[in-house]
């Protein structure tokens, strides 16, 4: 298996959907404190709510799924938000 | 937790951009002398951000009007038009607005935002779906919170993005109104209206546009971006505001679809608020027989938005993609946005100050707006002024500099 393929499995499973958003979260990350499933996006991140909502354009695009504003409010955590893209691309 | 203490951060933004020397969304003006000119602080200062784009404000037909109708029906409805009933005019509004946009129905609402707000709300519901642009207008948001669809949003005036993401739901059973506005009232630049209808008709979605920005501007004969397009046919619902080319408050929806009646007994934002004073629904009416007589008055608000446009471009400030009424001075960094906005109030010169996040990506934003009713030289004392506190703050090297820099 190629090193793209590999991704692409590892992106299926919930621990790689993690993975993934941690590494697409880097850039908000405060400080030296690690993302984790328990880091509040909201409060432990640097992002205001538009990033917010323009992060979860680019995880509809990285997962090929739709991330519906109606379900934001309801992601409070990096690991909520693993599992909302992992139950959806499951019900896909 | 205090009642007040989840808006510590809005507190310390605010109070970090009130630091510039004033409060740029508390500014009182004391005196409205003309459409272009207002006394605050007591000077003399020219508006060049009120969204006043025919300056028809102080029309003596739309004056006249307003006062004669209250005189005739009294300064307000002091209820909404199904408690209360629809006064003659409001009637009369509504028909003059559908003959406008060539449609067989309208709805009159009482302010713009409430147009969206019902509009959006309850023309899709549970299990239906509302796809909306990335920078819409906050009324268009606050619409998607109060009904009961599933939001998605797709990115900026991409008719691709749009595609995607209606392909991701193709498969689902609900209805799909996508919604864009003609004129975006930050950047200024407008929607690629053709490619978005190609989209809904590919995808059998419904296609709402807001022509706030628009109506009066764009178009013909001002009916706004949808006519100079020239997809008036393919478009389901239009919605609009009286509060900027009109010069007065209000909002309206118009579409061709046969049900559409049901919305006066089904849409809240238009069944639980008092309906419009009979003053405004006539100045507006005015307003609207003014633009429909004087589509001059357009090609003035185009001459006028050439001389300003090309006036700061010309100076070196990075503005919107697109030329239109709405002109926004890209700053950067949003502290010296808000020195640059207080330097034009100190000069006499009454702009916008936009700041994230309510502008797309993080930009500040010197937000001007062109009226049909400046003349040439309010234009070029503004266009002065912003060159100035400009080359004061840096935000703009000097013409000579920038000169030698090029060659």
């Amino acid at each position: 298996m190629g090193t793209a393929a590999i991704q692409s499995s590892l992106a299926q499973t919930r621990d790689g959907i993690f993975v993934e958003i941690a590494r697409l979260l880097e850039r908000f990350r405060a400080g030296d404190t690690a993302i984790t499933s328990e880091t509040v996006i909201a409060e432990d991140l640097t992002m205001d709510s538009l990033q917010v909502m323009d992060l979860m354009m680019e995880l509809e695009d990285r997962f090929d799924v739709s991330i519906p504003l109606n379900l934001v409010p309801e992601i409070a955590t990096v690991g909520q938000l693993a599992d909302t893209i992992y139950a959806s691309k499951a019900g896909a | 937790m205090g009642l007040f203490d989840r808006f510590k951060t809005i507190r310390e933004v605010h109070g970090a951009v009130k630091a510039c020397g004033a409060d740029p969304f508390g500014v009182k003006m004391d005196r409205i002398v003309s459409a272009t000119e207002a006394v605050i602080e007591g000077r003399h200062t020219i508006l060049c951000g009120s969204n006043n784009y025919l300056g028809l404000t102080f029309d003596a037909d739309c004056v006249a009007a307003a006062q004669q109708a209250t005189q005739d029906f009294g300064t307000g409805t002091t209820g909404s038009r199904i408690a209360n009933g629809s006064y003659s005019c409001h009637k009369a509004l509504e028909t003059d607005l559908a003959d406008f946009y060539g449609k067989k129905h309208c709805m009159v609402f009482t302010t713009g935002y409430q147009a969206n707000l019902g509009a959006i709300s309850t023309l899709v519901g549970p299990g239906d779906f509302v796809i909306i642009d990335a920078d819409s207008h906050a009324s268009i948001y606050d619409a998607c919170k109060l009904g009961s669809a599933t939001v998605i949003r797709f990115r900026h005036n991409d008719p691709v993005d749009l595609d995607k993401r209606l392909q991701r739901i193709a498969n689902e059973p609900g209805n799909k109104l996508v919604v864009v506005e003609g004129i975006y009232s930050m950047l200024g630049d407008h929607a690629p209206l053709k490619e978005f209808v190609a989209v809904k008709k590919k995808h059998g979605a419904y296609l709402l546009v807001d022509e706030a920005h628009s109506m009066g501007v764009m178009g013909k004969t001002g009916r706004g971006l949808l006519e100079q397009e020239g997809v008036d046919e393919d478009i389901d619902f239009v919605t609009g505001t009286f509060s900027k080319s009109m010069g007065a408050i209000g909002g309206f929806l118009v579409s061709d679809h046969p049900d559409f009646e049901i919305l006066r007994v089904a849409c809240r934002p238009y069944m639980f608020t008092a309906s419009m004073p009979p003053s405004l629904v006539a100045s507006v009416r005015a307003s609207l027989a003014k633009l429909r007589a004087h589509p001059e008055l357009m090609v003035r608000l185009w001459r006028n938005v050439d001389t300003l446009y090309h006036g700061l471009e010309a100076a070196g400030f990075k503005l919107g993609r697109q030329k239109g009424p709405v002109v926004a001075v890209h700053i950067n960094d949003p502290a010296l946005a808000a020195r640059a906005w207080h330097g034009l109030l100190q000069h006499g010169v009454y702009v916008n100050l936009a700041l994230p996040p309510a502008t797309p990506s993080g930009t500040a934003l010197l937000r001007c707006s062109v009226c049909a009713a400046h003349s040439t030289e309010q234009l070029q004392r503004v266009t002065d002024v912003i060159t100035k506190v400009g080359l004061e703050l840096g935000l703009i090297a000097d013409q000579s500099v920038r000169i030698a820099a090029a060659e």
